[in-house]
């Protein structure tokens, strides 16, 4: 089980500038339901709340209004029951890619044996058992956010929360990372959602996307793609994606003559 | 599988080559141009300093003749191991306690707010006039010594651990909390190790103020140590014997330096590696 559910949250952040204090709405009022096992992907124009959303999801940062919800119960700081994969992967400098896989095992508890076995399993998931004790450095950007979300998987949680974990990335790995993200995806059957400013990735990974403006929830839409997608390459070529694709497109950028 | 390592291939590619550099030019290793530095130095130091009154100045031949001469009546070693001894004891002193102490205010508000104000105080704290006071209180002995060394090292090293624990990037912390990770081990498990460049540029600074604390010390107490070699060879005129002390204090200093550097590297490898060296 993992359904997150968003009722009628709203961030307030205030902030200092020049002297005086300004308030940002960084989410107002936002109302939302992942389902089990399925993928969503927030999408919307820097600043809308997106990285906001997923923080106070995973209780980094608590909402001023309304809440967050886990299969019916509240979010009140963090848990076990929800990974975070963050953008930069933030691996700790001083640990190997083993050893920070084993760093949040450790947090849930895991000793001896049982805590090695499971840090290579969820390493060996992600294609780097040969790796397994480099350094962060001497990883290249998209192996650092594999241990990153080994990490985040190997404690098990029902829920994976991911900021632009490709966003870093060169296309090729990107999309390397993407289908590997969709293969975990149907080993595991984790809830995940994910905070991107790429359409396609957004279209090519969801079952729906929901598309933020202003710290509001401003359309949800679901991709008409069947799972699994198969061969992402492929699924470019559909209709299907090019017509989602133009849809959110379309809801990115509507009336933005008005705005300006 | 076939997917994974086709993957990890990419990725591979995408790591900076071996660290195999191709060494078209090789520069002077660094002892070399440190070696011909102080050459010169003592070699200009010999010519100009022969003209010199022995009294108002001395020249390196000089004192190594004088160095020999204490070396032989044993004074030069007695002197030594009287010095190091309150030496050691307070600065390992200010290390044991600087470093929690720095890390404790350094990430927690109320103790920031309670404490931090004594140890930037206490940083700028002019110690040579308060050891008539430190006198009173614990006597003219080892503990004075103690006490003078700790008190002068102990805030370079708090005072760094703190600066470091501001600068620990914010990200890091908030992956311990992503992963419940408690208070204390967050702090001993993220804080600590991502304050380490900072704790032993403390350390180091610390070094010359524990050394300088020490002849004040032995130059205010019971006259002991090297203190004592430097202020009797001073009050009899003997100017050689009096750098003799001097250079060796300098020489422990360096010693004491390289071994933290040697330490550092031990204990945090991979920040020589994250920072590098790639300097002109
Ligand atoms: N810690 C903070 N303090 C003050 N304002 C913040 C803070 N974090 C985010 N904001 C503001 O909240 C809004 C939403 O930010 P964010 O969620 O990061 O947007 P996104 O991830 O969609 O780009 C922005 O206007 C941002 O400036
Ligand atoms: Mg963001």
């Amino acid at each position: 089980m993992g359904e997150v559910t968003f009722h009628d949250v709203s961030k307030r952040f205030a902030l200092r500038v020049d002297g005086q204090v300004h308030h940002v709405q960084a989410l107002d009022r936002i109302n939302f339901t992942v389902r089990d096992g399925e993928i969503v992907a927030l999408i919307g124009p820097s600043g809308c709340g997106k990285t906001t959303a997923l923080r106070v999801a995973m209780g980094l940062d608590a909402s001023t209004g309304g809440r967050v919800t886990v299969d019916g119960r509240e979010v009140h700081g963090c848990g076990h029951d929800r990974g975070m994969v963050f953008q930069h992967a933030e691996l700790l400098p001083w640990l190997s890619a083993l050893q920070n896989v084993m760093f949040g095992l450790e947090m849930k508890g895991l000793r001896g044996g049982e805590l090695r076995d499971t840090a290579e399993k969820y390493l060996a998931l992600v294609g780097l058992s040969d790796s397994q004790n480099r350094r962060p450095h001497q990883l290249s950007g998209g192996m650092k956010q594999r241990v990153g979300i080994a990490r985040a998987l190997a404690i098990d949680p029902k829920v994976l929360l991911m900021d632009e974990p490709f966003g870093a990335l060169d296309a090729q790995t990107r999309e390397a990372l993407q289908a590997e993200l969709l293969d975990i995806h149907a080993r595991t059957g984790k809830t995940i959602i994910f905070v991107t400013h790429d359409l396609d990735e957004a279209v090519l990974i969801a079952d729906r996307i929901v598309v933020m403006r202003g710290g509001k929830v401003h359309d949800i839409m679901t991709v008409p793609l069947p799972r699994p997608r198969g061969d992402l390459v492929d699924v470019r070529g559909t209709h299907e994606f090019a017509e989602t694709r133009y849809k959110v497109w379309r809801d990115l950028h509507e009336d933005e003559s008005v705005v300006h | 599988m076939r997917k994974e390592n086709m993957m990890a291939e990419i990725a591979d590619k995408n790591i900076a080559a071996p660290e195999v550099e191709t060494a078209e030019r090789r520069p002077l290793p660094r002892w070399v141009i440190t070696t011909v530095s102080v050459g010169c130095l003592v070699g200009f130091w010999e010519i100009f300093g022969r003209d010199i009154n022995p009294v108002f100045g001395s020249y390196p031949s000089a004192i190594a003749v004088a160095f020999w001469e204490l070396l032989k009546a044993g004074t030069l070693w007695k002197a030594l191991l009287e010095s190091l001894q309150p030496f050691v004891v307070g600065y390992l002193l200010a290390i044991v306690i600087g470093i929690p102490l720095g890390l404790v205010i350094g990430r927690f508000r109320t103790a920031e707010a309670a404490l931090g104000i004594y140890v930037t105080a206490g940083y700028a704290m002019p110690l040579v006039a308060l050891v008539p006071l430190l006198i009173l209180w614990l006597g003219l002995g080892f503990k004075v010594k103690v006490s003078v060394i700790f008190l002068m090292a102990l805030f370079p090293i708090c005072i760094n651990t703190w600066l470091g624990v501001i600068a620990v990037p914010k990200t890091l912390i908030e992956v311990g909390k992503s992963f419940v990770a408690p208070n204390h081990v967050i702090l001993r498990r993220i804080v600590l190790p991502a304050t380490l460049p900072y704790i032993m540029a403390g350390v180091r600074l610390a070094v010359g103020r524990a050394v300088v604390a020490m002849v004040i010390a032995e130059f205010f107490t019971t006259i002991s140590g090297l203190g004592a070699v430097i202020i009797n060879s001073a009050n009899n005129f003997d100017t050689a014997t009096m750098f003799v002390p001097i250079i060796l204090l300098m020489l422990m200093a360096i010693g004491l330096n390289s071994l933290i550097g040697y330490v550092e590297r031990k204990v945090a490898p991979w920040q020589a590696e994250i920072a590098g060296r790639e300097r002109e």
